[in-house]
């Protein structure tokens, strides 16, 4: 502790925080910004969020993206934690170590790949393409990251407060339900925030699973951004992010809390 | 195994449990073999040894969370093998307490009778009972991460009570507390048991803690059983030189069997000799440290055995000195003298010659 700060470690923590939020602060700035022309500021004001209102293919998309990003996030977090489960419950079944290998290959997979091939898919089995296509292929990105959060979150669950629960008189299903499942709701609910916000701001598997009367708000952004930059596209994209780091930092905070409340209580174990 | 002497005194006529040829293998590990045992109803029960010794299997099988190999284990006479644990009318209380971090106090210690889906008003009025009965009246409502020590294991045991179970399980329970408390609860949970008249069948390798506590104790080797006796049995008469090592403090010396004494490089010892020892046989004649007596001249008196020595250490422990006497064979005995006069008892020093001896019914004589 009381680690001291020379003048290099502060340059270096400015430079790569600068390297990362620079073009972040511009955006919000400029989507302030009460000139018509992107590139020269014309004073602080709201225009560019009032003429939002009124957008309506804009507004129409928004509604998209979040009803695609509750469904998938949703399903992802049922699924992945089922996944999870499995994993740290189930022993060495065989398979496990494929199956382990299969569940977080897509958390490298480049996404253009994850996308193409849940197109082809959905070509091969001749599905309309739209809502639940984009839900779907946004489940299959998402499920791998919940599986994370709930394995670790399982990894470092007391086995013996569920045997103390069978031991007391409580079937394995009512077990899981009632002391299970609340301990660990923490990580799932960290698991779903981080779902709902990668499906929010994703726009390569959202693209190449689309179809007619199914725009997400990024696909909408980006063919609007093609014809030029509206100062619209800034309040729009400011709104997004102000969404997805309220979810990041929600999630983060929920494990956090979670850990915290290990932590403390191993101390007082401990006296 | 399974004969008279290792079972000791069997309390009462049908036991209230019974393991029958109890068997577990984890993959090619054999935890516990060939166990057989009988505990009565209203025993406070011991099962001592080293970690590693297949205790807490045994225990796990009792709770239903391991299911044994092979063998049948017996409560009131029935096989609860195939019996899940939350069917067992046994209750354990573990060795990290395992309390529900969240729930209250109360809703932890009410946890069990909810699952019989007890009414309400019962429900409040066991909980207030036990409370009371654990000396933690006012503490119904607090978090569980706002206790001590003591107060959490206090918690798990009005926990694991509160169903009437027929046997208590208690794995290691005092294991996490400092020695001051845990020499209080032990006698807590004596007091407890003999209130209560519920079995407790306790797991520790704390071998004073088995010896203060419990009514007969089983000692565990290697996943078998060594000896089940009362604890004053397994300490003056244990049946191995095993078990009269892991229990307390012994000399051991080799010899052979002679009539009426016991033939050693030392000299000849008169002790008893066990009923099915022949002569010539190799046995060991244990002592303990505190059977012996130590004086700077050789003791007169016709039964004593003596034997010659020089002092090597003094380990000073307040209540006690602990000598050790190195023999003409270059051995070391230990001997335990009580500190009793005000004045102290430095009355050998290092390197002074001295007699050790024992009267022969302070020798144990071992034959494996």
């Amino acid at each position: 502790m009381g680690r001291k700060t020379s003048a290099f470690n502060v340059v270096s923590v400015a430079l790569g925080l600068a390297f990362l939020y620079l073009p972040i602060v511009i955006l919000v700035i400029y989507s302030f910004n009460g000139s018509r022309l992107v590139t020269v500021w014309g004073g602080w004001s709201l225009t560019w969020y009032r003429a939002l209102l009124s957008d309506r293919a804009m507004i129409d998309a928004a509604w998209a993206s979040l009803r695609i990003a509750a469904l998938s996030a949703s399903a992802a977090t049922v699924l992945g934690t089922c996944a999870a489960i499995a994993l740290t419950r189930m022993g060495r079944f065989r398979g496990r170590l494929l199956f382990s290998g299969m569940v977080y290959a897509p958390l490298v997979m480049p996404e253009v790949i994850t996308g193409l091939s849940v197109l082809l898919l959905f070509v091969a089995l001749d599905v309309d393409r739209g809502f639940w296509t984009i839900s779907i292929a946004h489940t299959t990105l998402t499920l791998c990251f919940v599986t994370v959060i709930v394995q670790s979150r399982l990894i470092s669950f007391d086995r013996s407060l569920e045997e103390a629960a069978m031991d007391l008189g409580c079937p394995p299903l009512k077990t899981f339900l009632t002391i299970t499942l609340p301990l660990i709701a923490p990580a799932i609910a960290a698991g779903w925030m981080l779902a709902f916000s990668l499906s929010l701001d994703d726009l390569v598997i959202a693209s190449f699973t689309t179809g007619p009367g199914a725009t997400t708000l990024p696909i909408r952004i980006y063919s609007e951004v093609r014809l030029g930059v509206k100062p619209e596209i800034n309040a729009v994209c400011t709104i997004m992010i102000a969404i997805v780091a309220l979810g990041t930092v929600a999630s983060s905070l929920l494990a956090k809390r979670g850990a915290m409340r290990r932590e403390r209580a191993a101390l007082s174990a401990q006296m | 195994m399974a004969d008279a002497a290792t079972q000791g005194q069997t309390a009462g006529d049908t036991p209230l449990l019974r393991f029958e040829g109890i068997g577990k293998r984890f993959g090619p590990v054999v935890a516990v073999e060939a166990f057989t045992l009988d505990i009565g109803q209203g025993e406070f029960f011991a099962l001592l040894g080293p970690s590693g010794c297949g205790k807490t299997t045994l225990l796990r099988m009792l709770a239903g969370f391991e299911t044994p190999s092979e063998g049948r284990i017996l409560l009131d006479g029935d096989d609860i093998v195939a019996v899940p644990p939350h069917r067992r009318p046994v209750n354990m209380m573990f060795q990290s307490y395992a309390l529900f971090p969240h729930l209250s106090v109360a809703g932890n210690i009410a946890f069990g009778l909810r699952q019989e889906k007890a009414g309400k008003a019962e429900i409040a009025e066991r909980v207030t009972e036990m409370l009371a009965l654990v000396r933690m009246p006012d503490f119904g409502r607090r978090r569980v991460d706002q206790l001590s020590g003591g107060q959490r294991q206090r918690v798990a045991l009005a926990r694991a009570l509160i169903k009437r179970p027929r046997v208590l399980l208690l794995d290691e329970p005092m294991a996490a507390l400092d020695k001051k408390l845990r020499a209080e609860t032990q006698f807590e949970l004596m007091e407890l048991q003999r209130k209560l008249g519920t079995t407790f069948v306790i797991v520790t390798h704390d071998q004073d803690e088995a010896m203060i506590v419990a009514d007969r104790i089983a000692v565990m080797e290697h996943g078998r059983l060594a000896q089940v006796a009362a604890p004053s049995e397994i300490y003056e008469r244990p049946n191995s030189r095993w078990v009269a090592d892991f229990i307390g403090e012994v000399t051991l010396i080799e010899g052979m069997l002679a009539d009426g004494a016991i033939e050693t490089g030392l000299g000849r010892f008169r002790a008893a000799i066990p009923s099915g020892g022949k002569k010539r046989d190799t046995a060991w004649l244990a002592l303990r440290p505190e059977k012996l007596r130590i004086d700077a001249q050789r003791p007169t008196g016709g039964e004593l055995n003596a034997v010659a020595g020089t002092v090597f250490e003094i380990g000073y422990r307040g209540d006690m000195s602990i000598y050790k006497v190195r023999l003409a064979d270059r051995s070391l005995m230990k001997v335990a003298l009580a500190n009793t006069s005000a004045r102290g008892q430095a009355s050998f020093g290092i390197d002074d010659l001295v007699w050790l001896s024992w009267p022969p019914e302070a020798g144990w004589v071992l034959t494996r």
